[in-house]
């Protein structure tokens, strides 16, 4: 469940800020910097390398700050960025 | 070896389930806003827990109809302006089958524009994603029905005279349901409306306001399709329920958006079933 959708942690102990991990299918960017300008938390930048078609795909520089909220993967035109939580992907390979 | 599988399948995307990422990348240029329309659709089928085997999505011919080829459900591209005959055909025959149309200005208002005004009148039980980038895109950049004045295109050198149309406008008055205006950028609101669209019976009409990169933006010199975007989002001012005559959009200048209408109205499968009961 994204962060916008959880019910507010009022009452419970310390709430944990939500963390989110980021993955980018680079080949598939097209390099339209949506997600760069618009993500709340300016996680992103525009990186200097290019992808196999020439163009330049976001790189991560603040992953600390993501959190989770999922608008990079909305906002991405061509569906090559999305942003999975953190402890999720943690607690699940744990417990396995 | 199981942490190896969850984590694999954790960084799926998200979308994966309900679009043919098997075609990706897909045609659009960089900066084109019908990749966001594509992905509120999405987003709004996410929401709405729908039975994808319940779904239709009917695309024109343009840029903005390639997106029936795109998403993973049973999907028609049918020939230019035939979109909603097509819809509408699918719907009375399969009437517990939801119907989506998604198509482009050109394809919608002007080839497409007596079918889009009678499915209208009827209320036909669709919903109908226009993606406005005020441009025939697809063909070359041609002057549309919703060009504004005095834009230049590639059939108007000198500057477009022509009066636009409106289309939340045309759309309330032959009759439909529910009408929203978003720009490609407000992600949250436009999924939110589709989902609301998707759930009304009736004729729904939902305009997205998006950057033509290509061909509107350089013959106008507009920049990229993120300098397009953050004019038309910047420059966009919600106003619910307002009156859609006054929805006019001027060439660069303010974009009213919002829900402008939600009404009550017998559909066509309700009067007709009606009308043999008695
Ligand atoms: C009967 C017919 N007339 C004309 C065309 C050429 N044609 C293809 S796409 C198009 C315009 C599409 O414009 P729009 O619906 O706004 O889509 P966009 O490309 O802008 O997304 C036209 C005129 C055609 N394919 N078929
Ligand atoms: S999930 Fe939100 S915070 Fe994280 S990178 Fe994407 S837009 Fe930024
Ligand atoms: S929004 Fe998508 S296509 Fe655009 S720069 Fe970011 S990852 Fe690339
Ligand atoms: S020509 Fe315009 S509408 Fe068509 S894909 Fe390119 S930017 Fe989008
Ligand atoms: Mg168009």
């Amino acid at each position: 469940m994204r962060v916008r959708e959880r019910i507010k942690p009022f009452g419970s102990e310390k709430p944990q800020p939500v963390k989110g991990e980021l993955i980018i299918i680079e080949d598939r960017c097209k390099g339209c910097g949506f997600c760069v300008e618009y993500c709340p938390n300016d996680v992103l930048i525009v990186s200097d390398k290019f992808n196999s078609k020439g163009y330049h795909p976001p790189e991560v520089v603040h992953e600390e700050n993501c959190r989770y909220c999922g608008f990079c993967q909305l906002v991405c035109p061509d569906f090559a960025i999305f942003s999975i939580e953190e402890k999720a992907v943690e607690s699940k390979s744990n417990t396995a | 070896m199981e942490a190896i599988i969850t984590q694999q399948e954790a960084k799926r995307h998200p979308m994966d389930n309900l679009l043919r990422m098997d075609r990706m990348p897909h045609i659009w240029c960089p900066g084109c806003g019908i990749g966001n329309a594509v992905s509120a659709f999405a987003d709004a089928l996410d929401k709405l827990e729908y039975n994808l085997d319940k779904l239709c999505v009917v695309s024109g011919i343009g840029c903005t109809g390639r997106v029936a080829g795109y998403i993973k459900v049973d999907s028609f591209h049918t020939t230019h302006g035939r979109a909603i005959p097509f819809a509408t055909g699918i719907k009375l025959g399969n009437p517990d089958i939801k119907v989506v149309v998604i198509s482009g200005d050109g394809d919608l208002v002007s080839i497409g524009g007596n079918h889009f005004v009678h499915a209208a009148r009827r209320n036909i039980d669709l919903t109908v994603i226009c993606v406005n980038n005020f441009i025939y895109a697809m063909t070359g950049g041609q002057v549309a029905p919703t060009t504004p004045t005095p834009a230049y295109t590639t059939t108007s050198p000198f500057g477009n005279f022509e009066n636009p149309s409106n289309v939340p406008q045309l759309a309330e008055a032959a009759g439909a349901v529910y009408v929203a205006r978003w720009t490609a950028l407000h992600m949250r609101r436009l999924t939110y409306s589709i989902v609301d669209a998707l759930k009304k019976p009736g004729f729904s009409v939902v305009e997205v306001i998006s950057p033509c990169a290509m061909y509107y933006s350089r013959i106008n010199k507009l920049g990229d399709g993120l300098d397009m975007m953050k004019f038309y989002y910047d420059h966009s001012i919600i106003k619910h329920g307002e009156p859609t005559d006054h929805l006019e959009i001027d060439y660069q200048k303010e974009i009213i958006v919002g829900k402008f209408v939600d009404r009550e109205r017998p559909t066509y499968s309700e009067s007709m079933g009606k009308w043999f009961e008695d």
